[in-house]
């Protein structure tokens, strides 16, 4: 069995909706949630990669490196709001965080 | 001349209005309602004076209202010698009409400000400013403790101008202006002491009442420019005789023209004067300060409705069964005041019930017929009643604001002048020979005696018998008041006389009280009535009163003075002899002495058939109305409405990450669906 273009675009469709479940299953971690969206944009560069090898076109590799160097970003940011935050209001809890609450 | 008799008490009104209003400023800096108790909150200039007086914040008088009074007095002194150059100019026949500007030109309602200057209008003129100035001055001593003093005198001044406004006026409209004017001073002097609950309850009471009349008057006006296209009374009383036989259809009722618009018009006049049915406000206007009492509760403002049917006598006498009414109102009130000032206690609600029936005398008059002798009344009548009020007011002042006759007695030694005065005035209202009152009253008496109406026999009857009453409670009140011994020792022995600004007044007025009936006998009910009134009052062709007036009984001319004569013995028995009989009078019959001392239970059943249905309709308006429907339906629903949506719509936002981050996956899923099988189409 050859593995071709589906099953790379399989397992990347599985990542995502698990980064997605992650995402609002999830009651008790904040952290959790963040390495959930890191989950959903694996899941995407996974996507782009297995494109660019199957269309034999370079940009989608590129794009995939560009949106590495975003979440790593996203990720440190996340993670400073994160400290800040819990030494704000002494918890991460996704359960405490309801400050929107109408 | 004529404009400033009307308009100097109203540049004193403004004057004294305006320092009022600096002494108000003065008094509370900066409009704090509280400034004088915290003197921290006003500016620092007025800080020392505001501390100095911090003790005493409403003992403090308004600045320059020394000044104040002063110019309201002048102005008015001024006022009432032209008013006197006035009516001996307008007596030799030189009647004046001065145009000011016009009012209202609207399509067919012209008509002009305007002073009518004739004979009635003179007579009205000396009388409302002799005893307006004379007010004014008692004033000056009667209320020289009080703080308000410029407002005061600015509200007298004011009423002067609408009386004057009133009696001036050249069309219906004018004459609905002063007569609001009045009304409305008579509302701000009664509830003057506003701090008083009685006396704004009394003020809105007064003011209440008067509607009920001036509906009646507002809506005889419409009348009479439905029918006659004018409002000016020289139009309207040139075509009133043609409007004889006409009929105006209200509601299917033909009712005849002219009697409908003088039983409206008088229904303004029965409110003004206190009538019987609408005389109830004038025994509680007593609340007032009492130059008030004297100047528009006794002497002006209500025989503002006397002179308003004499100025209509052209309307009057055309319709006989208007007279007819007049009279049976004017003498059922003659004699049921009367009865109720019996057995009051209140001294100034007494001579208030004897003004009400003093004025049911001039309408018996003006019912029958005989406006000359019903404006003499209201001539003499001003100067002996303003003279009671003030002669009260000086006995009240004496007892330290005792107002109550039982806790007086053998005042008589203390304030002499006041008890000469007081006597003075009784006299002339009690008709003794040869004052004023003996001959007006003793005219109108006769008047009714010779009257041709149905109803001036009952007139006749009532007022004589009046005339054995008032005599009666008048004696009682002096004798109360000033012999026997005295029931308050306290207050009696620190009774001291006025000060002499308020006994000149009562010694011009006690003058005035003796002297004012013989040399105008003759003008008013003599004569020379066709002389001196000319065109202002109109008496039928076959009016004939006057002149029969002169041939009835010579008992009958005696009756009177018989009748006034056996009240006084009778009150001379009962409070100097017998001091027991009263008492024992009143236990015997416990009944009748309760119906009077309660006024007839006019108030309770005023209470119980008009204010109770009145307040229950407005409760059930406010709460089942305004509250339930309106409110309920209208905007406490709906905002109601949008509350209960809010408050669901609120429970979607639950502030958890993971509902709007599942909210923000659906609707990107359902969009990126739609987008594929509908926006995939083009």
């Amino acid at each position: 069995m050859t593995i071709g273009l589906g099953h790379y675009l399989t397992v990347a469709a599985i990542l995502f909706t698990l980064g997605v479940f992650g995402i609002f299953l999830n009651r008790k971690n904040v952290i959790i949630i963040m390495m959930s969206i890191e989950l959903i944009l694996l899941a995407v560069n996974l996507n782009m990669v297995a494109f660019s090898a199957f269309l034999g076109d370079l940009v989608g590799q590129v794009f995939a490196l560009v949106v590495l160097t975003v979440a790593a970003a996203e990720a440190a940011i996340g993670l400073a709001i994160l400290v800040v935050y819990f030494r704000n209001r002494g918890s991460i809890a996704v359960e405490d965080i309801h400050l929107m609450k109408g | 001349m004529y404009q400033a008799i009307v308009f100097l008490p109203l540049l004193g009104a403004i004057l004294a209005a305006l320092i009022s209003l600096v002494g108000a400023r003065a008094r509370h800096p900066g409009g704090e309602p509280e400034a004088g108790a915290h003197p921290h909150a006003a500016a620092p200039s007025h800080a020392g004076s505001d501390e100095a007086h911090g003790e005493h914040p409403l003992r403090q008088p308004a600045l320059a209202s020394r000044f104040a009074e002063l110019i309201t007095t002048g102005l008015l002194f001024f006022s009432m010698i032209l008013s006197w150059i006035a009516f001996v100019r307008v007596g030799f026949g030189n009647d004046a009409h001065v145009s000011l500007t016009t009012w209202v030109a609207s399509g067919d309602l012209k008509f002009a400000w305007a002073l009518r200057v004739d004979t009635l209008t003179v007579v009205m003129l000396v009388v409302v400013t002799t005893i307006s100035a004379l007010v004014h001055l008692y004033s000056i001593g009667y209320m020289a403790d009080d703080p308000h003093q410029p407002r005061f005198f600015s509200y007298l001044s004011l009423f002067t101008f609408a009386m004057l406004m009133l009696v001036t006026a050249d069309n219906l409209v004018q004459l609905f202006f002063g007569w609001e004017g009045v009304g409305l001073m008579s509302y701000l002097l009664i509830g003057f002491w506003y701090h008083k609950p009685e006396a704004n309850a009394a003020a809105i009471k007064a003011f209440i009442v008067n509607r009920v009349g001036d509906f009646g008057f507002s809506l005889g006006i419409f009348a009479v420019f439905m029918m006659t296209g004018a409002v000016d009374f020289d139009t309207v009383f040139a075509q009133a005789p043609g409007l004889a036989g006409k009929t105006i259809d209200i509601l299917g009722i033909h009712a005849d023209a002219l009697t409908l618009i003088c039983l409206l018009l008088f229904m303004g006049a029965m409110g003004k004067s206190a009538q019987f049915l609408l005389h109830t406000w004038l025994p509680d206007a007593m609340e007032g300060p009492t130059p008030v009492s004297a100047l528009i509760h006794a002497a002006t403002m209500v025989t503002a409705g006397v002179f308003m049917v004499a100025r209509l006598s052209p309307l009057f006498e055309l319709s006989p069964s208007a007279q007819t009414f007049v009279t049976t109102i004017g003498a059922t009130t003659a004699l049921f005041a009367a009865t109720v000032g019996l057995v009051q206690n209140d001294i100034k609600r007494i001579v208030a019930y004897s003004t009400c029936s003093q004025l049911g005398y001039m309408f018996v008059a003006m019912g029958v017929g005989a406006y000359s002798v019903g404006m003499f009344h209201l001539f003499t009548h001003a100067f002996f009643k303003a003279l009671l009020f003030l002669g009260s007011g000086s006995v009240i002042t004496a007892m330290h604001h005792e107002q109550d006759i039982r806790r007086m007695g053998g005042l008589k030694d203390r304030i002499p002048l006041t008890y000469w005065a007081m006597v003075i005035g009784t006299l002339a209202l009690t008709g003794f020979p040869f004052t004023a009152g003996y001959f007006s009253k003793d005219a109108v008496i006769e008047a009714a005696y010779a009257g041709a109406n149905p109803m001036a026999i009952y007139g006749f009857l009532c007022t004589v018998l009046a005339a054995a009453l008032t005599s009666f409670y008048s004696w009682r009140l002096i004798f109360k008041t000033f012999h026997g011994t005295p029931h308050d020792h306290h207050h009696h022995a620190q009774a001291h006389e006025s000060p002499m600004v308020m006994l000149v007044p009562l010694a011009v007025l006690a003058a005035g009280s003796l002297l004012a009936g013989y040399p105008f006998k003759e003008l008013f009910a003599g004569h020379s009535v066709e002389e001196f009134f000319r065109q202002s009052l109109k008496f039928a062709d076959g009016n004939h009163v006057l002149e029969q007036m002169e041939h009835i009984p010579y008992l009958i001319g005696f009756l009177p003075t018989l009748m006034m004569a056996i009240g006084f013995l009778v009150a001379w028995q009962f409070y100097i002899r017998k001091p027991e009989i009263p008492v024992e009078l009143a236990r015997q019959h416990e009944t009748l002495y309760r119906f009077l001392l309660n006024k007839w239970y006019f108030d309770e059943i005023y209470d119980f058939l008009l204010v109770q249905p009145t307040i229950r309709l407005g409760r059930l308006l406010w709460k089942g109305g305004d509250g339930w429907l309106i409110d309920g339906f209208g905007p406490d629903g709906v905002s109601a409405r949008v509350l209960d949506v809010t408050r669901s719509v609120v429970r979607l936002q639950t502030g958890y990450l993971y509902h709007y981050a599942f909210a923000m996956l659906i609707g990107v899923a359902a969009l990126i669906t739609w987008f594929m099988f509908a926006g995939g189409m083009h």
